[in-house]
């Protein structure tokens, strides 16, 4: 793995993404760990399933870097998403953001994470005891509130 | 020609990854319209639509050889 944002079929190794962010000028680096839920609303989850639209996830990733980099420029950003078949408390994505100061790997961390759910193309779908389905948001709240991307993530 | 890219609960309604026709000339509203009912995609209009892997406004207009997918809401994380 030194690809800084990737999209990958096998189990992510945390340590991996830490060091490829890691670096002299840094003192802090924080790590985002987004991991296969048991529970959702009381609902059991058995499996979960990933797809995606992987060249146009790695570019949008990629976007993602430089949009952190413009708003905090002493940001270094790696970024790794799982895809296929993940167990519970199986790692479905890792975010190392390393900075001079910790503030800045928290607000970008943050930051990375949020846009992932609104415009990086990966689904998730749920396989339960009684069913299954692809989820739209997970977060209770649509993406592109507008209706429309907004006009950074336009052609 | 082109090629339209489905993904997720789309790709499972239609039933197949993938569409070919010839959208030259036409808006991305056109195609989605025409795809949502050639294809019964009732939640068709819940996606985004990409050509060549960038997102597109509606009224972007398709060229030979574009690549368009449609985007249903995402769930990564």
């Amino acid at each position: 793995m030194s690809k800084l944002f990737c999209i990958t079929d096998d189990p992510i190794s945390v340590e991996e993404v830490v060091q490829l962010v890691s670096r002299r000028e840094a003192g802090a680096i924080n790590t985002f760990i987004g991991t296969v839920r048991e529970f959702t609303y009381g609902k059991r989850t058995l499996h979960l399933e990933y797809q995606t639209y992987r060249s146009m996830a790695e570019k949008k990733l990629e976007q993602l870097g430089v949009e952190i980099e413009e708003r905090w420029p002493e940001a270094k950003t790696a970024i790794v998403h799982r895809v296929g078949r993940l167990d519970i408390e199986d790692v479905a994505v890792v975010i190392a953001v390393s900075t001079p100061h910790r503030a800045d790997s928290y607000e970008a961390s943050r930051y990375a994470i949020e846009r992932i759910k609104e415009m990086v193309p990966i689904w998730k779908k749920e396989h339960w005891e009684d069913g299954d389905a692809w989820i739209g948001d997970q977060t209770e709240t649509n993406p592109y509130p507008e209706g429309a991307p907004q006009k950074e993530d336009l052609k | 020609m082109n090629r339209i890219l489905l993904f997720a609960g789309l790709q499972e309604k239609a039933g197949q990854e993938s569409i070919e026709l010839d959208a030259v000339g036409k808006t991305v509203e056109e195609i989605k319209k025409k795809i949502g009912q050639q294809y019964q995609l009732d939640r068709l209009h819940e996606a985004m639509t990409a050509v060549n892997e960038e997102y597109a406004a509606h009224d972007y207009k398709i060229a030979d050889g574009d690549v368009i997918a449609f985007i249903p809401p995402v769930s990564g994380g």
